[in-house]
């Protein structure tokens, strides 16, 4: 049952083969059996998972036909879900129970989706290893010494070892389809603006949007359809109707204009991915795809933009806790300064600190000319390279990283060597534009990324191109021999 | 652009509010110099006349709603998450003496 998908599990659930209960069952064993080994769970649920199977089953029986009714998924943990501990992956909320739902939970428990509990992640999202979460590391399932990637590590891990069908990530430098492409498993970021930010903690606010991950296209067709659409609560979401996503997967990618990205074939490329990357394109040329090179000369400063970007809005955004209304807070303070001070430095870790220092930093008298306005300037000369390119092709293809799963400690010594993880992915974000990353083959043994990146808005082509590449392909359906 | 002391990243983390440990300031110390190198590449680019860019799509701004009340009291749900409270207020040190 474990290894279906879920359009199977939906198909399986209308067709009475068996009941929520029966499949929430069957996958909560999974991962309670499997979380000593792989950590991808904050929190398991299984007492509000088995309520809502047995209500979805009820609601099934009352003749309601939504096609995620009972279907069993996992939430990231920075996602506020009612009752719910949600920690973000940091002691400074390790006891905070949410009173309310974020957006995307509430569509998503009204579409009769099942939560199974509460995906580890790097602290405040701040990672690309997530070796920074409070509750441990995650392991990958491809090989468990090395990272699932960051920082939506937890949910990638549960989809690639089949722990959960889907679950919901969200991607502020490549937090969904960086560890997509670590664990061989298919990740959407959508637009900036198309997926509500209502309560989904908040890191760097022009950058953060939330997504999913899945095993195919189609499956995240069906959950973006739920989970995206206009939120009067969240004042960047946008106001557009929601297409029917899975409508167009099926369409031919005859005479469609893909830009090969020059810029991430230049220097740190993993050969052996490059050659999957390649052949990838080769694959789609022959279903009719034009392919021709696209230069972004200005994407190479995208790492740096971003490292004063983020850490800025971070900083301002977690001034909240001071442990005074939740979160973490200091014993016997002496002074207001005191407990504000005491409560930060011991709720947060290194690497929030690193960020909520450097952002600080970056906005103080003196500097902010030079490094923020300069950044935001910076971030003007990508998004025109990107709006540029995309007068010329319809969807850009790269690699989703330079290097498969690394080893779980040999990056956490140096923050830099770490950032430039995320050299591929960042782009995006700081254009807003939505992007995959699917499984695209092996290199060394690990799975290799695809990454496809479209104009705003276009989150119905990039589904198409992967639907039409998965139909033509098996990465998709790999799974570690251990979890099958 | 410049190079930080550790007089600098002590002022750093009072503005931030964050008190660091004495192990913690070299640390940080020597990763901030790591990543103000790393963000000091944008010097090279050449920004005169590019308006900054704030909001990631163009020509949307942050909407704005009606000025009315919206929000029921929830105060005693909300401050369930609370470490100190106390007749439905919020407790901190003593501010004035």
């Amino acid at each position: 049952m474990h290894l279906q998908t879920v359009a199977g599990m939906s198909a399986g659930l209308a067709a009475g083969r068996y009941s929520s209960l029966e499949l929430t069952r069957a996958l909560l064993e999974r991962v309670t059996r499997l979380q000593p080994e792989l950590n991808a769970f904050i929190s398991i649920e299984a007492e509000a998972a088995l309520a809502a199977a047995a209500a979805a089953d009820a609601r099934r029986a009352a003749g309601e036909r939504n096609p995620l009714l009972g279907v069993p998924i996992a939430h990231k943990d920075i996602f506020c879900a009612t009752g719910s501990r949600t920690s973000c992956g940091s002691k400074m909320l390790a006891n905070f129970v949410s009173p309310y739902d974020a957006t995307v939970v509430a569509k998503l428990r009204t579409a009769g989706v099942v939560s199974l509990g509460k995906t580890n992640m790097d602290e405040f999202a701040m990672g690309s290893s997530n070796e920074t979460s409070h509750f441990g590391p995650v392991r990958n399932p491809w090989d468990l010494t090395r990272v699932p990637g960051g920082s939506s590590g937890g949910s990638a891990a549960a989809v690639a070892a089949r722990l959960v069908p889907a679950a919901t990530a969200t991607d502020t430098g490549g937090s969904i389809r960086q560890p997509a492409a670590l664990c061989g498993v298919t990740g959407l970021k959508p637009t900036y603006g198309r997926v509500s930010r209502y309560g989904m903690i908040a890191f760097a606010s022009s950058l953060d949007q939330g997504g999913i991950i899945t095993t195919t296209a189609e499956d995240a067709a069906l959950l973006l359809g739920a989970m995206a659409g206009f939120d009067p609560q969240d004042s960047t979401s946008v106001e557009l109707p929601v297409p029917d996503y899975a409508a167009s997967l099926d369409q031919p990618l005859a005479g469609l204009k893909i830009g090969l990205l020059k810029e991430f074939f230049e220097q740190g490329l993993d050969p052996a991915i490059e050659t999957q990357i390649r052949a990838a394109l080769q694959l789609l040329q022959q279903q009719g795809a034009l392919l021709r090179e696209v230069s972004l000369p200005n994407l190479p400063l995208s790492v740096p933009t971003y490292y004063v970007v983020a850490p800025a809005e971070c900083s301002s955004n977690l001034a909240r806790f001071d442990g005074v209304r939740y979160g973490h807070r200091c014993e016997n303070p002496r002074d207001l300064t005191d407990l504000y001070k005491r409560s930060r430095g011991e709720g947060f870790g290194t690497e929030v600190k690193r960020r909520i220092m450097t952002g600080t930093y970056v906005l103080s008298a003196g500097y902010y000319d030079a490094y923020y306005l300069k950044a935001q300037r910076v971030r003007q000369l990508i998004a025109d390279d990107f709006r540029r390119a995309f007068t010329e092709v319809d969807v850009l293809i790269g690699p989703t990283t330079p290097t498969v799963a690394f080893e779980l400690g040999s990056k956490s010594e140096d923050p830099v060597t770490m950032y430039l993880n995320d050299i591929y992915t960042i782009g995006a974000n700081l254009a807003g534009l939505p992007a995959m990353s699917i499984p695209c083959g092996f290199a060394s043994s690990l799975p290799a990324g695809l990454q496809i990146i479209g104009p705003h808005f276009s989150e119905q082509k990039l589904l198409n191109v992967a639907h039409r590449y998965q139909r033509e392909t098996d990465w998709h359906t790999r799974v570690p021999e251990r979890y099958r | 652009m410049s190079t930080l002391s550790r007089a600098d990243i002590e002022n750093i983390a009072h503005l931030a509010r964050l008190a660091l440990t004495e192990n913690e300031v070299p640390a940080q110390l020597n990763s901030l110099s790591r990543i103000i190198g790393l963000v000091g590449e944008l010097e090279k680019a050449a920004t005169a006349g590019v308006e900054p860019m704030s909001h990631p799509l163009p020509g949307l701004a942050a909407r704005l709603r009606e000025d009315c009340v919206t929000e029921s009291d929830h105060h005693r749900l909300y401050q369930r998450n609370a470490p100190q409270v106390e007749a439905g207020l919020y407790l901190v040190p003593r501010v004035i003496e």
